[in-house]
């Protein structure tokens, strides 16, 4: 199992150069370059020149490349044009923010979807599967923002039981204060988000059990004596839990760009809410910062979930 | 005494029928077979004829919602049908075991093939795991597998078609039980395969005397393993007779028919027999008269009984309706 995961990393290398040079890319045809907005439009020409050739603006774009690859391995992200801090540190603290919302969100994502699909599965056809594919289609259709929106009228504003906006309160002191501010602040967009991603996993999980219900294996551990309830747990589930674990990277990156809608929603500090601001603010550093950082985790998802699925399914593990 | 209780099974008309579209249709009609100790009964028929369902119906695996089964199925005055599912699981596995088509498909492939023949173990024996782990290797050897210490850790996809048949057959056999159903074994087997898992059938059988059920459509198979045969067609017994008998004075135009569209390799240059049209599906079986008459048309009305029953025309030979007394193939009509 080991080889496969070595393998599987090895393989996200060229990954990782090829998005690298995607997102430079994209960088250099963005318009306007550092100077914009950083110096007096008055300022003489020959100066800004001056400044490009030490800055290195005017080398040729492969050595560009090269330098700012080499940067970005000493953490060094640039400076954002808006707010004049290094991006890096920008984007750390929202990071963080954003990393337990989609970590609590993909848990409550599971913790919902899992029984659900189960008790689909199990009673296909019957009320339970029926009520679950009502369930199902409403939060399919529904779009994101408007059922955000609507749960933080209703949680938020009417009743009034979680608060409506930031991270953290205030007023919160010491260790543990901030952490269950930060608790309580994450768990309404958290539950939201969790809810209306639960759709796919649903849909899968019920297919699976449907599917493997029927098969001849199946057939074999009931000849054997197994009881039925051991059969479902130990046989069908098992198999039926695969493709959801080849979903997780897909799950991991809806988190991500489902993170823009949430954290505008609820103005949390996130790396969402900071990618749209910078839109807004044409702060073009952070940008390219935030796309190569969602590249990376998009793939670490996807490499997470084959890992994952290298450990419980030996037909894909290297030999 | 001795003679009674080698009597294993004893099927008395046995329906089993499914629901199509609301309605029950009969899929094994009427069906009286008997198996001993010792015995290999064969069950012969084209697709769709009934042979798996009584295997199902056996051993209680069909969906319970949809199929309704009546009628008695003894096994040591213990009737089968309608058994509650906790007993029968006791039953499954331990005193009936069950072979399956498809090798690859009849193993979990996400468990070692180790794990799930000692799983039949823990729900049938008070073994250990270590004494499960050591039952499960004198059984691989049993098998005939090669290295079983090694075969033990192996997933289903790491094993060729021919060893996972033999790990089937040693999940059918873990607890030496008194009735091994084998439903198609050899199908989806090369040639040279097929005749390794019948011997191995054969040697298991002689060893634990027990009972075997062999479900096939192969009549090769049958001539090399059989000492029983049923032939059905259509959901009923058609014939019924021991091997012998069977392949040298079949009387039933179907037996007829279905021996002599087996290729002879000795006899390259006549065309094959094909019996004319297809059986009939579930839903528009005919459920009066002769259900074979239709593909012998040649044949007159007359000679047909209007109720075709089973009889006995010599001591243990038994053939559905009369029309055999006038059957002749069609070829031989118009020469």
């Amino acid at each position: 199992m080991w080889k496969t995961v070595l393998r599987r990393i090895l393989i996200m290398i060229p990954q990782l150069l090829i998005l690298s040079l995607l997102v430079f890319v994209l960088a250099k045809m963005m318009p306007g370059d550092p100077f914009t907005g950083m110096i007096n439009p008055n300022s003489d020409p020959k100066t800004i020149a001056r400044l490009k050739q030490e800055m290195g603006l005017n080398d040729a774009p492969w050595v560009q490349y090269c330098r700012w690859l080499g940067n970005l391995m000493h953490g060094d992200l640039g400076q954002s044009y808006i707010q004049k801090v290094p991006v890096a540190s920008l984007i750390w603290d929202r990071a963080v923010n954003t990393f337990w919302l989609s970590l609590m969100s993909v848990i409550l994502t599971y913790l919902i979807a899992i029984p659900m699909g189960i008790s689909a599965g199990r009673h296909q056809d019957g009320w339970q599967d029926q009520s679950i594919q009502v369930f199902n289609y409403i939060t399919f259709a529904i779009p994101a923002f408007v059922f955000y929106i609507l749960g933080l009228w209703l949680f938020g504003f009417t009743l009034g039981w979680f608060p409506i906006s930031g991270s953290v309160s205030d007023t919160a002191t010491g260790f543990w204060g901030i952490f269950f501010s930060r608790i309580y602040h994450l768990i309404l967009p958290a539950i939201l988000s969790a809810i209306i991603g639960t759709t796919a996993t649903v849909q899968y999980l019920r297919t699976g059990i449907v599917d493997n219900k029927v098969e001849d294996y199946v057939r074999t551990a009931r000849s054997k004596g197994v009881p039925d309830r051991v059969v479902f747990n130990k046989h069908i589930l098992r198999n039926s839990l695969l493709p959801i674990a080849a979903f997780l990277g897909n799950t991991i990156t809806g988190l991500l760009s489902g993170s823009m809608i949430i954290e505008q929603v609820f103005s949390y500090p996130g790396m969402g809410k900071l990618f749209l601001d910078s839109i807004g603010q044409r702060d073009y550093s952070t940008l390219t910062a935030l796309i190569l950082l969602f590249g990376i985790l998009t793939l670490v998802g996807n490499l997470l979930s084959d890992i994952i699925m290298s450990i419980i399914d030996p037909r894909i593990r290297v030999q | 005494m001795e003679k009674q209780s080698d009597l294993l099974l004893d099927i008395e008309h046995l329906h089993t029928a499914y629901r199509l579209q609301g309605k029950f249709y009969d899929a094994a009609d009427d069906v009286n077979l008997t198996l001993k100790r010792d015995e290999i009964l064969a069950i012969v028929g084209e697709s769709g004829c009934g042979k798996s369902t009584i295997a199902s119906s056996i051993i209680g695996l069909y969906d319970h919602k949809n199929t309704r089964v009546t009628g008695d199925i003894l096994y040591n005055e213990l009737n089968l049908v309608g058994l509650n599912e906790s007993l029968f699981n006791q039953i499954r596995g331990n005193k009936i075991g069950m072979i399956f088509q498809d090798p690859l498909a009849s193993l979990n492939p996400l468990m070692r093939v180790g794990d799930q023949v000692a799983e039949t173990l823990y729900y049938h024996t008070d073994m250990n795991e270590k004494q499960r782990h050591d039952r499960v290797i004198e059984l691989f050897n049993q098998v005939g597998m090669p290295r079983p210490e090694e075969m033990f850790n192996m997933y289903p996809h790491e094993l060729s078609g021919g060893l996972r048949q033999r790990v089937v057959i040693a999940i059918a056999i873990a607890c030496k039980p008194e009735i091994i159903i084998a439903d198609e074994p050899t199908t989806a087997l090369d040639v040279t395969i097929q005749a390794q898992i019948l011997d191995l059938l054969e040697d298991i059988q002689k060893e634990t005397h027990s009972g075997i059920i062999m479900i096939t459509h192969d009549l090769g198979v049958v001539a090399e393993t059989a000492d029983q045969v049923a032939v059905m067609y259509a959901g009923q017994i058609v014939e019924k007779s021991d091997v012998k008998t069977v392949f040298e004075h079949p009387l039933h135009p179907y037996t007829r028919s279905l021996l002599n569209s087996m290729p002879q390799s000795d006899d390259e240059t006549e065309d094959l027999h094909v019996i004319q049209g297809t059986v009939p599906s579930l839903k528009n079986m005919p459920r009066e008269g002769d259900r074979f008459a239709a593909r012998i048309p040649w044949i007159p009305a007359s000679a047909h009984e209007e109720e075709p029953k089973i009889h006995e025309v010599e001591p243990g030979h038994f053939v559905r309706c009369t029309c055999w007394q006038d059957f002749h193939f069609e070829q031989e009509s118009s020469k």
